[in-house]
């Protein structure tokens, strides 16, 4: 059973994890199996110990109940579609024992699987 | 992606059909290629084409094509929408009213390229074909193809992306640092090496100093954002210099939200900086550059507590930012567009470039690289200037003064002086215009209503593109319909790697640029266009050109489709060349092979002679926006707001993917921010239709985003927005003027040396939009324009800027 990572910090709310999951799902306008969601802007007024800006925004993928996990994809050996054109590089794809161990205590992580 | 090589291990290659360029997967034919437009952009990323039955179905990105490594904006993942559009041009139109009725009969391509040559052959006969004017949209399968058209086919000097003026597009940096460097600077995010992030000579950035852009929504210039996303995972600081609030200024350790278009004086003032406290490189200093320390002299006084109240950042980040470039590892500076679109262009282009130089961060692993075109593949334009009569080319429309023309290192014609000639009719009549693949009254044009009166004297004009836009409909006597990206045989050797495109479908009877200008030419000047096809064209352009012995370039267009190149896939060739760190010091710049740069004094000149060539001042300086809370104080009082403009999104690309759905169910309408104290402040609401207007009474209307992204007193609007749903026909033209930005930009208005113009430095007023207000087409139509000019000449100042150049 493979999971997906997502090192979240990072993703750019780009979109194209969901339009290629609706490619690859074969699903139309408003659905996919991955939806982004969006926090932020926030400014920060108080000191939250931050080295640099007092903003956060953030992005974060969900994965809906259309997702298989690119279920034939992986036995090809093929990536997930998601993660495959993910611009921001941020997921990863694999057992979710190894993949936990990618989580650095520094940025914010995610672990997507069912 | 902390690791490039545990993502190449982390799928199966064969999968992947590594090292074809195309096979079968269950019922479709995947083709291994690159891409870039149209549609799309000017990227050219790795793709895998899946189609069937002479129609594309599906898009993936190719892991193995280490240009994007499998990575694909929205716009390419929906390109079947854009290939299979029904809307598409499906064969060549001939007007059949007048301009603007949206009436148009079928005709065959030979009426249509019989007709235009014809035309072409008269009008160069009667008028001269300096009377032709060819316009060509930005850099992609136009980028060589169309200059060379100019000249070889038409025979006129006068090509040009018009519509906006002071070259206000990267032009400015590229002869701005070809002035001071020799060579242009890219930023190194390690895509000249085939193994990318696991190339063992390349550093990733220590800092990433963004300035003027928001990169992984622009991709510009042939520079994917994104791979800074992977620097930053990698462990790159980041600056980011921008009004806005963007994903890299919250992940930045300084935001500089500066003034609109006082980017030079924040820029002085880390120069300032970097002097004082001598955090410069001494070695580099005194080895490679020239000028220190009258560069110096200039910036002695202008100190981070001068700069604060001019460009509203604190003297603490400013010092912060600075000193946090010169001591980083290296610094890598991904400027942009905002740099040309103000008036101090070549100011803060020179200031910058000096801040990279005396810090070091020239040519230096992640830092910023001595680009040239893949295997000096460049001559874009000019490659057939000898095919122009010497009198015609004397006659290209240039500004009037401009030592930067007469040095040549500009060759296109000069957008202002070609609306000037259209609207005095001197130093002659355009008897045509040729447009492909740019819609100037939609995107370029500044301003259209301007651009579209200009135009329609114009007797004959013809514009190619994949669907009937704004322009075309308005304006064209012909319409040829321009095919896809997968539905042509092209190449590019913008930088690096070398790139090919290979047709593997049909749609009805649109062609390729390379396939319209190829026949054109065949029928005008048959001499100058012997190839038989556009794959021969495309091989000659890598593998011979003009040069005798050829290029540098040892593979054929076909080969290097189908076969994998070298530590890389098919389609793709990498040029050792740009990969080498240090050329300055190993004598790769110069002609005469000796060390240093490619400059008079064989250093970068920090008093810049070919700036003072130009006529323009060799040292730092600032030059304040025409309209300002500094320069016009009086217009600042009733047009309270600095607006700027040009935003880009994921969806669009400049004026394109407006009919696509998916791009439209993402991104419905323009979208204006609006700090929410603005809102309160000026009493709109978010998701509210609003005006802005300016000084001279042009407006436009976008939908509020209320946001943070902008602070209190400053807005920012989208560009390129027209609505392919619409009524087409006059006087609407698919609502191309009504949320059009550049109803309020201008023409004739530049900055030195003809260069830059206040784009993205406006002033304005918002108030909600009511059912019952006048739309700007309606205002066009009445009255031509928002306010009055005389021909060739920028409209009067509402009020004369008090402030002008500071230096
Ligand atoms: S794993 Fe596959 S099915 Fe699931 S969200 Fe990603 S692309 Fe969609
Ligand atoms: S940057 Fe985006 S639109 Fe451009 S070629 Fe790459 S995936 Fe396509």
């Amino acid at each position: 059973m493979n999971s997906i990572l997502v090192n979240y910090e990072y993703c750019t709310g780009c979109r194209s994890c969901e339009l290629a999951c609706r490619n690859e799902l074969g699903l139309t306008a408003g659905q996919s199996g991955i939806v982004i969601t969006e926090v932020g802007p926030i400014e920060f007024n108080a000191d939250i110990g931050l080295a640099g800006e007092p903003y956060d925004w953030v992005y974060m993928p969900v994965l809906t109940r259309a997702c298989n996990l690119c279920e034939t994809r992986s036995q090809q050996g093929k990536l997930p579609s998601c993660v495959q054109s993910c611009q921001a590089w941020c997921m990863y794809f694999g057992e979710p024992q190894k993949l936990v161990t990618k989580i650095d205590g520094k940025t914010r992580w995610a672990l997507l699987g069912k | 992606m902390a690791d490039y090589n545990e993502y190449l291990a982390s799928f199966d290659h064969a999968a992947y059909h590594e090292g074809e360029w195309q096979w079968q997967e269950g019922e479709f034919t995947v083709t291994r290629t690159t891409h870039w437009s149209p549609p799309g952009c000017h990227m050219g990323c790795g793709v895998l084409l899946y189609t069937k039955d002479n129609k594309l179905h599906k898009v993936e990105g190719d892991p193995l094509n280490s240009v994007a490594s499998g990575k694909l904006c929205v716009r390419c993942l929906a390109m079947p929408e854009a290939t299979n559009h029904p809307d598409r041009l499906k064969y060549p139109l001939k007007r059949a009213g007048q301009r603007g009725e949206d009436k148009w009969e079928r005709i065959s391509w030979d009426e249509a390229l019989d007709t235009i040559a014809e035309r072409v052959l008269s009008i160069k006969k009667d008028y001269g074909s300096e009377c032709i004017v060819v316009v060509h949209g930005t850099g992609r399968n136009i980028g060589w193809q169309v200059p060379y058209f100019a000249s070889a086919c038409m025979q006129t000097p006068n090509v040009s992306t018009f519509g906006f003026g002071g070259f206000a597009c990267y032009l400015p940096r590229m002869i701005g640092t070809s002035a001071k460097y020799g060579d242009m600077i890219i930023v190194d995010a390690s895509q000249a090496h085939p193994n990318r992030y696991a190339a063992k000579d390349w550093q990733v950035p220590g800092v990433i100093l963004i300035w003027g852009n928001e990169p992984i929504k622009s991709n510009a210039d042939g520079f994917l954002g994104h791979w800074l996303v992977q620097c930053v995972q990698m462990g790159s600081k980041v600056i980011c210099v921008d009004p806005r609030l963007t994903w890299w200024g919250v992940r930045s350790d300084y935001w500089l939200p500066v003034r609109p278009g006082t980017d030079a004086i924040l820029a002085m003032a880390m120069l300032n900086v970097i002097v004082a406290e001598e955090l410069y490189d001494h070695d580099f200093v005194d080895c490679w550059t020239y000028g220190f320390e009258v560069m110096a002299e200039r910036v002695a006084n202008k100190t981070p507590e001068w700069a604060e109240p001019l460009c509203e950042v604190s003297a603490d980040k400013i010092r912060g930012a600075a000193r946090l470039i010169a001591t980083s590892s290296s610094c890598a500076c991904q400027w942009g567009l905002a740099f040309e679109q103000q008036i101090a262009a070549l100011g803060v282009t020179e200031t910058v470039a000096d801040i990279m130089a005396i810090t070091a961060n020239i040519d230096n692993p992640g830092g910023n690289s001595l680009f040239r075109c893949a295997y000096l593949i460049e001559k874009r334009y000019g490659l057939g200037d000898d095919y122009i009569d010497k009198d015609v080319y004397a006659r290209k429309l240039i500004a009037p003064v401009s030592g930067i023309n007469e040095s040549r290192i500009v060759s296109c014609a000069d957008s202002d002086a070609i609306l000037a000639c259209l609207e005095t009719g001197e130093p002659y009549e355009i008897q045509m215009f040729w447009i492909q693949s740019s819609n100037a009254l939609a995107c370029a044009s500044m301003d259209p209503a301007r651009t579209y009166n200009a135009l329609m004297k114009v007797p004959f004009i013809v514009v190619a593109d994949p669907f009937m836009t704004p322009t075309a409909q308005a304006l064209a006597d012909i319409v040829l319909p321009v095919a896809m990206s997968c539905e042509r045989n092209s190449c590019r050797t913008w930088w690096t790697p070398v790139r090919t495109m290979v047709k593997v479908t049909d749609y009805y009877e649109a062609k390729s640029d390379e396939w319209i200008v190829l026949q054109l030419g065949k029928r005008v000047k048959p001499e100058y266009w012997p190839w038989e096809d556009d794959k021969e064209f495309a091989n000659w352009y890598l593998t011979d050109q003009l040069a005798p012995g050829g290029t540098l370039y040892q593979r054929t267009w076909k080969d290097t489709v189908e076969n994998p190149g070298t530590d890389c896939c098919n389609g793709i060739e990498y040029w050792d060349w740009d990969a080498t760190y240090h050329k300055y010091a190993k004598g790769m710049l110069r002609p005469d092979g000796e060390i240093g740069f490619n400059t008079p004094t064989k250093r970068i000149e920090l008093w810049s002679f070919g700036y003072d060539r130009w006529g323009v001042d060799p040292l730092p300086f600032h030059v304040e926006p025409p309209e300002s809370p500094l320069s016009t104080p009086q217009t600042f009082k009733d047009f309270p707001l600095v607006l700027s403009g040009g935003g880009r999104s994921f969806e669009f690309f400049h004026s394109e993917h407006r009919q696509l759905p998916t791009m439209r169910e993402f991104h419905p309408d323009p979208l204006i921010m609006v700090n929410p104290s603005d809102c309160e402040k000026y009493g709109v609401k978010d998701g509210q239709w609003i005006w802005m207007e300016n000084s001279r009474g042009a407006r436009c209307k976008q939908k509020v985003k209320s946001t943070i992204e902008v602070l209190p007193g400053r807005v920012h609007a989208e560009h390129g927005w027209w609505f392919p749903e619409q009524d087409g026909a006059a006087p609407n033209y698919y609502g191309t003027y009504e949320s059009n930005l550049n109803n309020m930009t201008q023409a004739f208005r530049t900055g030195q040396g003809g260069i830059g113009n206040p784009i993205k430095s406006m002033l304005c007023k918002i108030y909600p939009v009511q059912d019952s207000d006048v739309l700007p087409h309606d205002i066009i139509a009445k009255n031509g324009d928002f306010a009055s000019y005389e021909p060739g000449q920028p409209y009067p100042y509402i009020e004369e800027p008090v402030v002008t150049t500071i230096n």
